[in-house]
């Protein structure tokens, strides 16, 4: 329908006056304006012009501009990021190659160390076990002559105990002050007195 | 729908007198008032053109958002296209800003008063109205003259008009065509292509249906089935015309970018 409610207002006009030649204006050639669609249009168009100047397109070209700003922005961003990605990575190689630098002279430090370690503990080594052979030596040393001494006193006994009982008297008083048996142990080492079979 | 109604109204009225074909006079639609100053149906839809576009693109465009909405995204689409695709493409980069609001609006109420031939209820183009185009093709007229004027000076854009370098008889002839082009024959055609397209496809659209329906109800058996076809006619068309209401409105948008640019650059 026409706008609903103008059909039957056009009907109307059209019963009253007649469309055909009624109102001067409908029989216009249709490339002639009428005057009042004319004025009306270019009203029309100007309001419509100032909403779009005033309002439309400066809010549209404002969208573009922040969105090419964005644009633009988001790029600086990333680039700045990029740099400080780059930055971060020089400093953590420097970083690394200091530590490989440190760690290998860390490694050359502790092998002179170690070196030198074992050395000591070699000589300190060899040291204790001289000192621990001396004193064996010494000890030893000690306990042959302690014996020796005892052994000699022990025979000396012995012997003027057997020569007594043989001899029937005493002879330890006697033996002692003349050094008779020590002088015979003396004679015995060196060799001077030849083992004689014993008469009986 | 309207079409239908006007046939109805004919057939009545001539229904002793056989089928009338469509006739010029079918446009006129006067609401109220009487002569030049009546005011007319397609008034009533310009004005209501205004209003919806006018608050369609205020409230879609009000946010101006960098990552836009769905709405604002259709209005940037149609804008975009009027921008890139027409001004900044024809004017050059330097000016277009300018005349972007010109086009952009020219292009929007164009397109939508030529698409009204063929939304319901309205189904009426407004453009078929002669004085519409005129009302749009003047203000284009005087833009185009003015800017060139002002650009280069009211002597310089005169003479600017005319080709340099000719023999001098051939001046005869190229003066007056040339004065002619720009003066007369290039708002002339500008307004009498939507006019003559918008009148010529309402026109067609009104035979097709009100054939049709005059067919079907008063025809014998054998004309009611041939109504099939012409109704049929009638829907191939009006989807025709969506093509040539868009076309149109782009051509005249187009034209009105090319006058500006002709106007005011420095070469002819």
């Amino acid at each position: 329908m026409h706008l609903t409610g103008l059909a039957p207002l056009v009907t109307f006009v059209a019963e009253t006056e007649g469309t055909a030649g009624g109102d001067p204006v409908a029989g216009r050639t249709p490339i002639l304006p009428l005057w009042g669609e004319l004025i009306f249009g270019i009203i029309a168009f100007a309001i419509l012009y100032w909403v779009v100047a005033k309002k439309v397109v400066p809010n549209l070209e404002k969208a573009y501009a922040a969105r090419a700003a964005a644009i633009e922005g988001g790029m600086a961003q990333a680039e700045e990021a990029q740099a400080a990605a780059d930055a971060a990575k020089a400093q953590y190689e420097a970083q690394l190659k200091d530590a490989r630098t440190e760690a290998s002279k860390i490694r050359e430090d502790a092998r002179v160390q170690g070196t030198q370690i074992v050395n000591e503990m070699r000589g300190q080594a060899q040291a204790e076990a001289t000192r621990i052979t001396d004193a064996a030596h010494r000890q030893i040393e000690a306990e042959r002559s302690q014996a020796a001494a005892s052994l000699r006193g022990e025979v000396g006994r012995l012997s003027t105990d057997l020569a007594s009982k043989i001899v029937g008297e005493s002879l330890h008083d006697e033996a002692r002050q003349k050094g008779i048996v020590d002088r015979f142990l003396a004679e015995l080492e060196s060799g001077d007195l030849k083992p004689q079979k014993v008469e009986s | 729908m309207s079409l239908s109604l006007v046939g109805l109204a004919l057939a009545s009225e001539g229904e002793s007198e056989g089928f009338h074909a469509p006739s010029p006079e079918e446009f006129y639609w006067p609401i109220f008032g009487s002569g030049d100053w009546t005011f007319t149906r397609p008034m009533l839809m310009m004005a209501l053109s205004v209003l919806i576009l006018g608050v369609l693109l205020v409230t879609l465009t009000k946010k101006a958002a960098i990552v836009p909405g769905k709405g604002q995204w259709m209005v940037e689409q149609a804008y975009d296209f009027v921008r890139n695709g027409i001004a900044r493409d024809i004017i050059g980069s330097k000016d277009f800003l300018k005349y972007t609001p010109l086009l952009f609006s020219l292009f929007t109420l164009i397109l939508l008063n030529n698409l009204f031939g063929i939304i319901p209820p309205i189904q009426y183009p407004t453009m078929s109205r002669i004085g519409f185009p005129i009302a749009l093709t003047l203000i284009v007229y005087a833009v185009y003259h003015i800017a060139g004027m002002r650009r280069k000076g009211v002597g310089h854009y005169l003479s600017g008009m005319i080709p340099k370098g000719l023999p001098k008889p051939i001046y005869a002839l190229i003066i007056p065509l040339e004065y002619a082009t720009y003066f007369i024959i290039r708002p002339l055609t500008l307004a009498l292509r939507l006019f003559g397209n918008m009148f010529a496809g309402h026109m067609l659209l009104l035979l097709f249906i009100m054939g049709g329906e005059y067919m079907l109800l008063h025809g014998g058996p054998g004309l009611k089935v041939v109504s099939v076809g012409s109704f049929l006619m009638a829907l191939i068309f009006t989807a025709f015309e969506a093509l040539i209401q868009f076309l149109q409105a782009y051509i005249f948008t187009l034209l009105a970018a090319t006058y500006i640019s002709d106007a005011i650059s420095e070469e002819h």
